[in-house]
């Protein structure tokens, strides 16, 4: 209900401390971010095909985290949503990382792409009526303009609703107030912007790596990714800053419950809209579809696939089921750190079948999943940079957005 | 119209004619330890179920409960009728092709779920009951517009006429009256 005069909180609970291991987080990841994207791009000579695949899952994962603070910034102001205000800040911290991460993105546009996309080779195009038949989508000029167009419009999302939300902390009352009515207005439009670029990126960054295959649902599965990870990443970085003596009495039990709620909200979701997609191309036994899962389901990609159907429905479901688990933060770092694991593996799952079914084509033997250092040092790259940028504006503003006209309802929120 | 003589007495019920007096007093019972008492508002008071030390209700546990049931209920069935009972071929699939089994499944989990949920909250509630011991009471009539009312039963081991007249006294009641059973 109503605030019930809440209580401002104190600056060393909203501002990280000089000198604390937070703020060595740009140092850090900056550090292990450039090392192993260095390490990495050295390892490419070895087996350039590896590396590229290794360097999208990577980027899919790490866009995903971003897309997450993006979708749950826009979600929550085109909802006028109260409850969140107090994690809103966080997931703008994470949805900052976006231009970052679209830069790191070029080189799979600009440089990987023929590593990576069968499609981008005309002679395997003319040779295939399949590959012919969608020319006019899957054409690498278009395909670069669309990819650009995407990142365009993260960036200007990003940067638009960060520079809007962080100025409101130190703007006048009136001026907090038109601020966040300008935040709300670009909220609708943002979330068609942000439905349609990452259904698409979707499509063209990782659908299009098994060209003759399409799902509609395909998009969704991205999303619901992205969405479950989210939620997973406030509960986990908001967790972490309380252990660490901020954030207390700002983000609590009550908004652990609210995080927890969606964790497990949107891993029913998955479970129903992935298990959807396999269904109906399961019932109808059509080859051209078919055989997306059939080579995931073969060799060693099908224990993958066992540890993905369990670990990300059965397992968060039944966890994430009572109440007190969601009101424990300690219970729900667990949860959210595997929820995270799972989106590197899905992404990994997603991607590298394409390869490993490459070489099983070629060599006629049984579908193997190949990790190597490179997989190890993109990870490291990509989340490097990532955590590096997050901890960057984690430190540059106050953890919760101050002004925000409505901080008091959430900080006073409680679920009845 | 006579009435008997010795009148069976259902509780005592104290009428309060706001909902922070009523948030009080029910903080006030719950704290003398009465177990067999109920407060009656005509709207939600937030936060009243913690004042009356209410626990959570187990209706969740019920659910899940009913919830499994149904779908493991919903996949034998299918495993049985079609491989043990009259297995047919489909489409050239498995006598035991789960995937298909799992719409229905889901569908039975969740229809056991929510009769659990609506049969389990009208047991919970005891309803439907046809009679009430507190509609005797002209005044509880205002229960469903402007008063709050709190009544603790007889049947309370902690019940004594005295006493338990007395605490209501003290809650601030602006009425307080006994209620025949």
């Amino acid at each position: 209900m109503g605030s019930h005069g809440a209580i401002e909180p104190s600056k060393d609970q909203i501002w990280l401390k000089e000198g604390s291991l937070w703020r060595k987080l740009p140092l850090i990841g900056g550090v292990l971010g450039l090392a192993g994207l260095a390490g990495a791009f050295s390892q490419m000579g070895a087996d350039k095909q590896h590396f590229w695949y290794s360097y999208l899952t990577a980027l899919a994962v790490f866009l995903c985290f971003a897309l997450g603070g993006l979708f749950f910034t826009i979600i929550q102001h085109v909802t006028r949503a109260g409850w969140s205000i107090v994690v809103r800040r966080l997931a703008e911290n994470a949805m900052i990382t976006l231009p970052v991460l679209c830069v790191l993105a070029l080189p799979v546009v600009f440089m990987g792409s023929h590593e990576l996309y069968e499609w981008t080779h005309a002679e395997v195009v003319a040779n295939d009526p399949m590959l012919s038949a969608k020319k006019g989508y899957l054409d690498e000029g278009f395909w670069t303009i669309r990819m650009i167009a995407y990142f365009v419009i993260w960036s200007f999302l990003a940067i638009r609703f960060y520079s809007l939300s962080t100025s409101q902390d130190d703007a006048a009352p009136d001026a907090a107030i038109s601020k966040a009515h300008s935040m709300r207005w670009l909220s609708a439009p943002a979330v068609l912007l942000f439905a349609l670029s990452m259904t698409f990126f979707a499509f063209d960054a990782m659908m299009s790596l098994d060209p003759h295959w399409f799902s509609t649902m395909f998009g969704v599965y991205y999303f619901v990714g992205i969405a479950v990870s989210a939620h997973a990443f406030l509960a986990l970085v908001s967790a972490l800053l309380r252990r660490s003596g901020y954030l207390n009495g700002v983000v609590t039990a009550e908004h652990d419950h609210d995080l927890g709620k969606m964790m497990f909200g949107f891993t029913v979701f998955y479970s129903y809209i992935a298990f959807s997609q396999y269904f109906l191309i399961w019932y109808a036994n059509i080859p051209e579809e078919t055989r997306w899962f059939a080579y995931r389901i073969e060799g060693d990609f099908l224990y993958l696939t066992a540890l993905l159907a369990i670990g990300r429905f059965p397992l968060p479901f039944f966890y994430l089921l009572p109440r007190a688990i969601k009101r424990s933060s300690g219970a729900l770092i667990l949860m959210a750190s595997w929820i995270l694991i799972m989106e590197v593996i899905d992404m990994f799952w997603v991607v590298q079948p394409v390869l490993a079914h490459h070489h099983a084509k070629e060599s006629g033997a049984a579908m193997a999943i190949h990790v190597g250092a490179v997989d190890f040092l993109c990870l490291l790259g990509v989340g490097g940079i990532f955590l590096a940028a997050f901890g960057w504006a984690l430190g540059r503003k106050a953890m919760i957005p101050v002004k925000d006209p409505r901080i008091a309802e959430s900080l006073a929120h409680e679920n009845f | 119209m006579s009435k008997p003589k010795h009148k069976k007495i259902f509780g005592l019920m104290a009428e309060y004619d706001t909902a922070k007096a009523i948030f009080k007093a029910c903080e006030k019972v719950r704290d003398a330890g009465y177990e067999k008492w109920d407060s009656y508002t005509p709207f939600p008071v937030h936060n009243l179920d913690k004042a009356m030390g209410l626990k959570p209700s187990i209706l969740g546990v019920i659910v899940f409960c009913c919830g499994m049931t149904g779908a493991a209920s919903a996949m034998l069935l299918q495993w049985w009728t079609s491989t043990v009972d009259y297995p047919v071929i489909i489409a050239a699939k498995p006598y035991f092709s789960y995937q298909a089994f799992i719409p229905v499944t889901f569908e039975l989990g969740i229809l056991l779920s929510a009769f659990g949920a609506v049969f389990g909250m009208l047991g919970l509630n005891k309803l439907p009951q046809w009679y009430h011991s507190l509609f005797n009471s002209e005044r509880f009539s205002r229960v469903t517009d402007d008063r709050f009312f709190i009544c603790i039963e007889t049947n309370d081991p902690k019940f004594d006429f005295e006493r338990t007249r007395k605490l209501l006294e003290g809650t601030g009641a602006v009425h307080i009256e006994e209620i025949e059973d």
